[in-house]
């Protein structure tokens, strides 16, 4: 028994919020909205909390009709980008809050309560007003009142994105604990993210979002070794995938005068024409026998270093996995592995892929 | 630095405290005067300057028949009257407020923010255009010279502020605590109850010192809709001014009616403190 959502679309205004969006979620799993900020990802989560009213389409959970439940019917629970609480409450209330409208009796809403602040690792924090608790703090209560519903769905809406990094990674550490050993096999976890990086790391199943439409579902593996698209491959990498235009054509991939590689053989039942070609940052290197570009930009970032060249009118970006300084305007030969290259097609769908998807 | 700073800023301080507290003083100094202390040029301080007298106060609590003007009716009218037109402006005020900020509702061209600018355009025409077409609705209505008919006027006047400081009260709390609150299990009416309410107490004590302070102070309309049953306070006081000005009664009068208002200020300032609701907002 799922959640399925067919042909959902939301248009307040002029333009589309949700546009005709279909899914299935299956109890026990987590699943991850992934796109960039304005891609619907909020208003998914909401219309699947009941906040807002799809003009098209049909929600059912369990097989019954879901739109129709009004929202302080429905057993879910969310966790907002910004952190939502009741001031007026203790940090005790506030996870109580929930349980109290259920009128559930005091020492079983007592248990409940202390083991979810357990849980984020609030205890002590109790009697606590939520103005003297820092960010992290107030997000773990957040989190704990969602923990303490039990609810069947639980959205998360960019739970971590608020925080400095630091904390990021410490709280998304704990989230992915607290999701495997908290969250029963009943219930359905949707959590929205911008991140790439975090949606491969939460796991579970990834549904891309992008102005308003889903582009793909499936599984972290498979969204990161096939992804659809040219948007999906740029939105589920960071930095997002190179993309050259270029033609096969007598066993010669050509971009530009002098870029020109030999035909994988992945590849090889691609026909001769018109594609771009994909290429993870991570995929770029500097190479003694490589292709010559100019360096634009190089940006040290902790033990990495991204840098971006030119060549003609193509730009790369790569991740190299070294600290190094390179001035604007040096050169540098950028070696390009054939074996790892993507190739969308003309409409932009995937047409091969290392990993053997594709047509 | 610090040190000029610091002689500037008390310096400052105590000048403008001068300005406010002065007339205070003024008052009270005059009200223990008699005629010839007040006509004798400026004296400032009892026992030194002049010999104090209660006659100002006296006059106050005395009844018309002995030349007084009997305060005491008056005073408990216009609390009366303040506050239930202060109280039901505050609830209507509230409600509306709530709707224009949480729904959105439209009528051809008009709009929230319309009608919210319709709620307060009621103030901005000046009072005495009001004064006939209230005078003719509560004649009609048989409330004239009633408290019911002074508490409808005043509501009238009340609420626009009401709801002006609400709405914008409201509309910097986020709506996502409303919508946690129906995520959490409440109806659209236990959200607003539970959660909304208790978190507006800063906005509602603001709107009702306001409401108060505008309803306690009117003279216009408490002068022009009652006749002889019922009188408030600030037309009892002008009452009291004859061929001979009663300086020493006016001030009196004027200590005992700001004496609540100052009351309420002081029991309230602690909830308008700012940052009551940081925790929410960040």
């Amino acid at each position: 028994m799922d959640l399925i959502a067919q042909n959902l679309s939301y248009k307040p205004e002029q333009e589309f919020h949700l546009n005709d969006v279909s899914f299935s979620m299956k109890k026990g799993q987590l699943y991850t909205i992934l796109g960039r900020t304005l891609a619907g990802k909020t208003t998914l989560l909401k219309t699947i909390a009941g906040l807002l009213t799809p003009q098209q389409g049909t929600l059912t959970l369990d097989g019954q009709d879901f739109a129709t439940v009004p929202v302080w019917q429905r057993n879910i629970a969310m966790v907002y980008q910004q952190f939502i609480n009741y001031p007026h409450l203790s940090v005790f209330e506030n996870v109580a809050f929930p349980l109290r409208q259920r009128k559930m009796d005091n020492t079983i809403i007592n248990t409940k309560v202390m083991s979810a602040l357990q849980n984020v690792g609030l205890m002590g924090f109790e009697d606590r007003k939520i103005q003297a608790l820092s960010g992290g703090q107030q997000q773990r209560v957040a989190l704990a009142r969602s923990l303490a519903k039990e609810a069947g769905i639980l959205l998360l809406d960019e739970p971590l994105v608020n925080l400095d990094y630091k904390l990021r990674e410490q709280l998304r550490e704990e989230f992915r604990n607290i999701f495997s050993s908290q969250v029963s096999s009943d219930s359905i976890l949707i959590y929205s993210s911008t991140d790439p990086v975090e949606a491969m790391q939460l796991g579970g199943d990834i549904i891309v979002m992008d102005e308003a439409r889903v582009l793909q579902q499936g599984t972290a593996k498979e969204v990161f070794e096939n992804p659809a698209t040219i948007r999906v491959a740029q939105i589920a990498n960071d930095p997002a995938m190179n993309m050259m235009q270029g033609d096969i054509a007598e066993g010669k991939i050509r971009v530009n005068d002098s870029i020109s590689l030999a035909v994988p053989p992945h590849f090889s039942s691609l026909s001769s024409g018109r594609y771009t070609f994909g290429v993870r940052a991570a995929d770029v290197s500097v190479a003694a026998k490589g292709i010559p570009f100019n360096v634009e930009l190089a940006e040290i970032s902790g033990s990495e270093t991204y840098l971006h060249v030119q060549n003609g009118d193509q730009t790369l970006i790569g991740l190299l996995d070294m600290v190094k300084d390179f001035a604007a305007g040096d050169k540098v030969n950028i070696g390009l592995d054939a074996a790892k290259l993507y190739a969308f097609d003309e409409s932009g769908r995937l047409a091969a892929s290392p990993f053997g998807g594709g047509k | 630095m610090t040190f000029v700073y610091r002689t500037l800023k008390y310096g400052f301080i105590a000048f403008w405290s001068m300005f406010v507290v002065a007339p205070f003083l003024w008052a009270l100094s005059t009200s223990f005067k008699d005629f010839n202390s007040v006509t004798g040029g400026a004296t400032y301080i009892p026992w030194v300057d002049f010999e104090p007298s209660l006659e100002g106060w006296k006059v106050l609590v005395r009844s018309p028949a002995q030349g007084g003007i009997n305060i005491i009716e008056p005073y408990f009218n216009s609390i009366f009257v303040t506050c239930m037109a202060s109280l039901i402006s505050i609830i209507l005020g509230t409600l509306a407020a709530y709707a224009l900020s949480r729904f959105t509702f439209k009528a051809g061209f008009i709009k929230n923010n319309d009608i919210t600018f319709f709620f307060i355009s009621q103030r901005i025409m000046p009072p005495v255009v009001l004064s006939i077409p209230f005078f003719i609705m509560l004649g009609f209505l048989g409330l004239l010279d009633s408290m019911v008919g002074l508490i409808l006027v005043y509501i009238v006047l009340l609420m626009p502020i009401a709801v002006w400081i609400m709405v914008d009260f409201f509309n910097k709390v986020p709506r996502e605590i409303d919508e946690t609150a129906l995520i959490d299990g409440c109806n659209p009416y236990q959200a607003f109850f539970k959660v909304v309410l208790p978190n507006s107490i800063p906005g509602l004590i603001v709107a009702g010192l306001f409401c108060m302070i505008f309803g306690w102070t009117d003279f216009f309309f408490a002068f022009i809709l009652t006749f002889t049953e019922v009188q408030l306070l600030p037309v009892a006081i002008v009452a009291l001014n004859s061929s001979i000005t009663p300086w020493w009664s006016l001030s009196a009068s004027a200590l005992v009616s700001v004496a609540p208002l100052i009351i309420v200020a002081f029991l309230v300032e602690r909830y308008l403190s700012k940052g009551n609701l940081s925790g929410a907002l960040k």
